[in-house]
């Protein structure tokens, strides 16, 4: 009977730990949430997401952050495109045609697991380097460029994950109908589409959400990029911006920007899962 | 009473040996155990190393034409890997050594210059837990006849309808094509696998343990397949069941330790072995 009174309170010690951790960071993540909300809710107005800022707008005169908006989209949409052109193959090559215990593949994981933890300011001077070396000025380019190398490693990683946990039999099967690896693709993304929508979220996530890489490389305009090679405005460049000016107004605004950050990510979220249901009723 | 696993360690190296002397002696006349069906499948002076461990020993055999054959045996005795090695699904495994030939037609399977995915085709797999393809009921028979150049929608559909009819799918599912390979039952998606393999035409069916996830009434669906299907193909099937074995096989080999220890007709096996450790084995002293 005393051994049984032990394991209860040891149950309920682990419980309570659980709960505890659980607590203090959805607890933390709502105030951050409120703060933001607190603060940017005042200063949101119609015109904040549909209009590029005027004359003055730092100083607390009229305007938008439109600019700001677009050219996040712009980048986070280019970069992982760009990013997912390579990863996809790469996370291909490594499940279908490398053993697991051959080094080159034991090489590539190790490295993408070590590029996953380098700091995206890091990234940013890479980027910028990159783009003295190219001749390109801060423009779009190099601001998608620079994104999609930071993002690579986070969609490679996650995707090659899901990848590995295809069923050896599914890979079999189809072989044995006649199959070339290569014709075994489509049956093997298929069966990893949640995979690489998880994999894009938190890619977008990390790359819309970044400041450092894109300081270098984007540069910053009030206007919206009409050609590649143009400078982009970016949300978390208007954020530090604002955020660094001594007129409260202004302060309040970049709360704004943060808010409409968090809703693009959130909204991201919602159809990224809508999406994943459609396309995973086929997963076996 | 000698516990189960002491008896299994009387058979030493000598004995084995032994075995095998005699086992030879019978395979100079080879053949005469297969005369009803020539044969189809040819295994010759097999070996597989995985590693350091020696998993298939020399091992000969014909696989007849036109007839079920089961490979029986305990265990870790080299079935499913012999069953791998006709297709060459084995050399997706890291570390694997293969000697020896597998005749298929007269054709090396082993050879470097065969072509792969010609001896895969004729080889239609079913695999222990039925393994449908992430995609609809008619892309799952679909997508074997598309790698294989079928494009055209109209033909695509009657070979559909063909192999569903054939492995008595058809009825229940011809409202349903559109739905995941997944809504079916593990019974019907057993079927459907097997109808899959059947729609790139092969020649040899080879099926491991294709039963061992199923249920009793749908096993017995798939087994009176197998009897259906066998005026038209080769069947292969790796089985840890006896009595199936006893309900379906037209020849059994019978595997211990990666060695073909008896090879003959169902009922001369199965009725009345000659090797002493198919003997034990039928009599349930190991398994």
């Amino acid at each position: 009977m005393r051994h049984r009174g032990i394991k209860k309170t040891e149950e309920g010690i682990f419980k309570g730990l659980m709960i505890l951790a659980t607590l203090t960071i959805v607890i933390s993540l709502f105030m951050i949430v409120v703060a933001i909300v607190k603060r940017g809710l005042p200063a949101m107005s119609w015109d904040m997401v549909s209009k590029i800022p005027s004359g003055g707008f730092y100083l607390g005169k009229e305007g938008g952050l439109l600019n700001a908006i677009v050219g996040s989209v712009y980048i986070v949409v280019g970069s992982v495109t760009l990013g997912l052109c390579f990863s996809l193959p790469i996370v291909l090559y490594l499940n279908l045609y490398l053993s697991e215990k051959s080094q080159l593949a034991q090489i590539t994981r190790l490295s993408f697991d070590v590029l996953f933890g380098i700091p995206s300011i890091v990234y940013g001077a890479f980027g910028f380097t990159l783009m003295v070396y190219l001749g390109l000025r801060s423009s779009l380019l190099a601001g998608i460029l620079t994104v999609a190398i930071l993002i690579i490693p986070i969609l490679i990683r996650s995707i090659d994950e899901v990848m590995r946990r295809v069923p050896k039999e599914m890979k079999d099967a189809a072989l044995s109908l006649g199959a070339t690896k290569s014709e075994i693709i489509k049956p093997m993304l298929k069966q990893v589409v949640p995979g690489i929508i998880t994999a894009v979220l938190l890619s977008v996530g990390r790359g819309i959400g970044d400041a450092a890489s894109v300081l270098f490389t984007a540069g910053y305009t009030d206007s919206i990029p009409t050609s590649l090679s143009q400078p982009v405005a970016t949300l978390p460049l208007a954020i530090f911006f604002q955020l660094s000016s001594p007129i409260a107004e202004v302060q309040d605004r970049a709360y704004a920007a943060a808010l409409i950050l968090t809703f693009i990510v959130l909204l991201l979220s919602i159809s990224a899962r809508i999406f994943s249901r459609k396309f995973s009723k086929n997963k076996i | 009473m000698i516990p189960n696993f002491l008896r299994v360690e009387k058979y030493t190296d000598s004995y084995m040996e032994k075995l095998h002397i005699e086992r030879e002696a019978v395979s100079e006349n080879g053949n005469s155990l297969f005369l009803k069906h020539k044969p189809h499948l040819s295994v010759r002076n097999l070996n597989v190393h995985l590693t350091a461990n020696h998993i298939l020993k020399n091992v000969n055999l014909d696989i007849p034409d036109k007839a079920i054959t089961c490979i029986i045996g305990p265990s870790g005795c080299g079935k499913t890997t012999l069953l791998k090695t006709f297709n060459r699904l084995l050399q997706n495994s890291p570390d694997v050594k293969i000697d020896g030939e597998v005749l298929v037609d007269g054709e090396n399977v082993h050879d470097r210059n065969a072509n792969i995915e010609d001896i895969r085709k004729k080889m239609g797999l079913l695999s222990q837990r039925p393994c449908p393809l992430p995609m609809s009921i008619f892309d799952n028979i679909a997508y074997g006849p598309r790698i294989h150049g079928i494009r055209r929608k109209s033909t695509l559909k009657i070979i559909v309808e063909k192999y569903l009819t054939e492995v008595g799918l058809w009825d229940e599912v011809k409202d349903r094509l559109k739905s995941p390979a997944t809504s079916l039952s593990i019974g019907q998606q057993q079927r459907l696998c097997l109808a899959r393999g059947l729609a790139v035409k092969p020649e040899i069916l080879l099926g491991d343990e294709a039963t061992s996830a199923l249920d009793p009434i749908s096993s017995k669906k798939i087994e009176e397949l197998f009897l259906k299907l066998k005026d038209q193909y080769s069947i292969v099937l790796v089985t840890h069941t006896l009595r199936q074995a006893k309900r379906i096989a037209d020849y059994v080999i019978f595997m211990y330790l990666g060695e073909v220890i008896e090879a003959g007709s169902a009922s001369e096996v199965l009725n009345n072995p000659q090797q002493k450790l198919t003997q034990e084995y039928l009599g349930g002293n190991f398994s």
